[in-house]
């Protein structure tokens, strides 16, 4: 089966509520069909914008969303055949939920038994059978949440907006409806475009993560890339833990350059972002990525010294300074090796430069 | 274990309710003295007037102590023949005190009403009663009038001698007690009254469903609109309500009349012929413009709280679920306003039901309520017995409405805001 690669396709698409301010700026993204895509920024960022105009509550201000090659914009909502799951679930609250599941089915004149077997099924798939006649305000967090999930796939659309859905929801609920999710998303393969400013949701559930900030798409690509190879140090910043060493480049060579930082030592980084010598930039390195007391050899070797030990049981998360970073985070395994960390002590911490990524001046 | 002692106590031994009452019983009191004023304030303006309202409404004693010695004598009467020497004599002995004490006009008044005609006997009787003889009062008694020969006369009497009576009542609903007890209707001409109750009805269920129509959208574009709009929609909503009831319908009376406003109007854009302005007050059409606007408030604010509630999301799903605008309006939002329109409607018909202003100013004949007529008995007739009556009848209507709305939408689903 040929998947069809832009199934939703956003092209050059403004929006602004104002006329004054583009809360979306030239959005051109596709969707391929049966991929699970995650819209994730701040707040303010324009994701939610995005979804609402896919789901036809907001006209692009310029532009044309397409669905399977039909431009869409002037379709109303409820011709969009695009299931929904809201923030605040937005179950009716004086339906039961079979009522509420059948809702889409109703109008769309199915036949009782049909939507009987259709509400079944949905409802076995968030295993919630049995709980048809249960008004939504009798469900806990998690179940309505899951109604609103069966709900929006109920009446087999093609593709389901979820926006925030977990948002509501506490740590460990929301960490087994995250799994709970993308296994639907797999078992039945419906395209799914998710919204949130969650980044360990969208790790974990997606394909693929637009990382949006100030109404652009900062990096689009699949979680272990946007992680390992940020683009620019908002996506650093934004995505994971980062350490980062301002400074000027001084020596451009290939595949390193060196960095002079502003206490004067020089440092060798991979260069993303920039392109020659005097370039101002930030260097961005993961915590886990530096090592300390290390065998192996590796091109950047510092002393640093311990400011602070915070023990989190299966690593230990320590605060150095660092070249002038005074918030030089070190995340070190808990194993007898490593037990002379202590407040005040100077230890060796080593990186290889391909992992100190030189990205734009924040 | 505590089934074995049967009681739970607490550390000290003592019983665990007794423990808690105790600990309780400050709270108690001070809730109780915070309230006790408003309690006294309810029991004094609204308890006890009603309460003598009713007392009013029912009361039959004047006439029953007027003539204590001749009801009692009155008993032993079968009421089919003229009543016996012991009757006539007794009543003559308490007419002779009130005459004595001034106070047998009152008692021509009252008997009066019961049946027309004793006026001028009990005229009669007090002057020819000085040159009485003692003895046989029947024969000298049934010779001042031949009226005091008929029996329908004794019978009238003797109908006023229970001290509580149901007669105003069945007058508020055009009925009475005929002479043999039987309870009829009043004459065709003179039903009145039951034409100004369903009059009241009809007025105050088209006012509520007109306050409905247009308080609906409102309210809708009220909750719904941004803060900067909204708000000056709320201002020109509440407006009104912080203008005089008088001042209002006396503006509504510059409007609507013949050569008011809203005539001149219909002229200029030739609606209607200047010599054929149609009349819009001192009739229904008054009452029911001038109603409408000055309940609206009552209908908006109940409807515009409620709506506040309901999640914009809720018709977004509803849309996303494939539901057209109006399905997902009729199916989603309009359920979830129910209880901001039960609200508004029972405010806004019980408000209705009891108006006064309004309809005495600009309804004429033709558009006045039972309350008007209210006002009329106490004002006028000084029939303030049967003004109570009235009074009471509108307030069970009102609490038998009341009772039918719980039993189809429920109390608990009211949301007064």
């Amino acid at each position: 089966m040929s998947k069809n690669l832009d199934f939703v396709k956003f092209d050059k698409v403004d929006k602004s509520y104002d006329g004054k301010v583009l809360v979306v700026k030239d959005l051109n993204l596709d969707i391929a069909e049966g991929e699970f895509i995650t819209m994730l920024g701040p707040s303010g960022s324009g994701k939610t914008t995005c979804l609402m105009m896919l789901a036809g509550f907001e006209t692009p201000t310029n532009g044309e969303i397409y669905l399977d090659k039909n431009p869409i914009s002037n379709i109303p909502p409820h011709k969009r055949g695009i299931g929904m799951v809201f923030q605040n679930y937005a179950l009716f609250p004086h339906m039961t939920v079979y009522e509420n599941l059948a809702f889409p089915l109703k109008v769309r004149k199915f036949q009782k038994d049909e939507i009987d077997k259709k509400v079944d099924k949905a409802l076995s798939m968030v295993s919630l059978s049995g709980f048809e006649h249960r008004m939504p305000g009798q469900l806990s967090g998690g179940q309505q949440q899951r109604v609103a999930v069966a709900r929006s796939l109920v009446f087999d659309p093609q593709l389901v907006l979820m926006d925030e859905p977990l948002g509501a929801l506490d740590k460990n609920l929301r960490e087994s409806m995250q799994y709970e999710i993308k296994h639907i998303h797999e078992s039945i393969g419906v395209t799914v475009v998710y919204v949130t400013h969650d980044q360990s949701e969208a790790l974990t559930m997606s394909n693929r993560i637009a990382v949006f900030n100030d109404g652009k798409v900062q990096q689009l690509s699949s979680p272990d890339k946007l992680y390992e190879e940020p683009v620019n140090s908002f996506v650093a910043e934004f995505i994971g833990e980062n350490n980062t060493f301002a400074g000027q480049v001084t020596n451009m060579s290939g595949k390193a350059c060196k960095v002079k930082l502003n206490d004067g030592t020089e440092i060798v980084a991979n260069p993303i972002s920039v392109k020659s010598n005097g370039d101002k930039t930030t260097v961005s390195l993961r915590p886990e990525r530096a090592l300390i007391n290390t065998k192996e050899k590796m091109d950047n070797n510092f002393k640093g010294k311990i400011e602070e030990v915070i023990y989190h049981g299966d690593h230990t998360r320590v605060r150095l300074d660092l070249l002038g970073n005074k918030e030089f985070i070190l995340k070190v395994p808990n194993s007898s090796a490593n037990m002379d960390i202590k407040m005040g002590n100077q230890i060796n911490v080593s990186w290889n430069s391909h992992d100190a990524r030189a990205l734009d001046p924040k | 274990m505590s089934s074995e002692t049967g009681k739970i106590l607490t550390t000290d031994g003592i019983p665990l309710e007794v423990s808690l009452k105790k600990a309780e019983r400050k709270n108690k009191i001070k809730a109780f003295l915070l309230v006790a004023p408003l309690l006294l304030f309810l029991l004094i303006t609204y308890i006890f007037p009603i309460g003598d309202m009713l007392m009013r409404s029912v009361d039959d004693k004047m006439v029953t102590e007027m003539l204590p010695k001749t009801y009692k004598s009155m008993e032993k009467w079968d009421g089919k023949e003229l009543p016996p020497e012991e009757v006539f004599e007794s009543f003559y002995l308490d007419f002779q005190k009130l005459v004595e004490e001034k106070r047998d006009g009152k008692l021509s008044t009252q008997l009066n009403y019961t049946k027309n005609g004793f006026k001028s006997i009990l005229k009669k009787l007090r002057r020819k009663a000085k040159n009485f003889e003692e003895g046989n009062y029947k024969e000298q008694i049934m010779a001042v009038h031949q009226r005091w020969a008929d029996v329908e006369y004794w019978r009238a009497i003797q109908r006023r001698a229970p001290a509580y009576t149901s007669q105003k009542y069945l007058k508020g609903i055009d009925m009475y007690k005929n002479e043999e007890g039987n309870i009829v209707n009043v004459e065709e001409d003179r039903r009145i009254h039951r034409i100004l109750w369903l009059r009241t009805l009809e007025i105050a269920f088209f006012v509520t469903l007109l306050c409905f129509l247009m308080a609906y959208p409102i309210a809708h574009l009220l909750a719904t609109l941004p803060m900067k709009y909204s708000n000056l929609l709320m201002i020109c909503v509440l407006l009104p309500f912080w203008t005089s009831l008088l001042v209002r319908t006396a503006s509504w009376m510059i409007l609507l009349q013949q050569q008011g406003v809203v005539n001149d109007f219909f002229v200029m854009i030739g609606l209607v012929a200047d010599d054929n302005r149609p009349e819009m007050m001192f009739n229904k059409t008054g009452t029911y413009v001038a109603m409408t606007q000055i309940l609206l408030p009552f209908m908006v604010l109940p409807l515009y709280s409620v709506m506040k509630t309901i999640s914009p999301s809720l018709m977004r799903a509803g849309k996303s679920l494939g539901g057209t605008p109006f399905i997902a309006f009729w199916k989603v939002y309009f359920p979830l306003t129910i209880p901001g329109i039960g609200a508004g409607c029972l405010l806004v018909f019980i408000l209705a039901i009891g108006y006064y202003i309004t309809p005495a100013l600009v309804g004429g004949a033709s558009g006045t309520l039972i309350s008007n007529q209210i006002a009329y008995h106490m004002k006028s007739t000084l029939d303030w017995s049967f003004a109570s009556a009235m009074g009471l009848m509108l307030l069970a209507g009102v609490l038998a409405i009341y009772w039918v709305y719980n039993k189809l939408v429920g109390v608990d689903n009211i949301k007064l805001g």
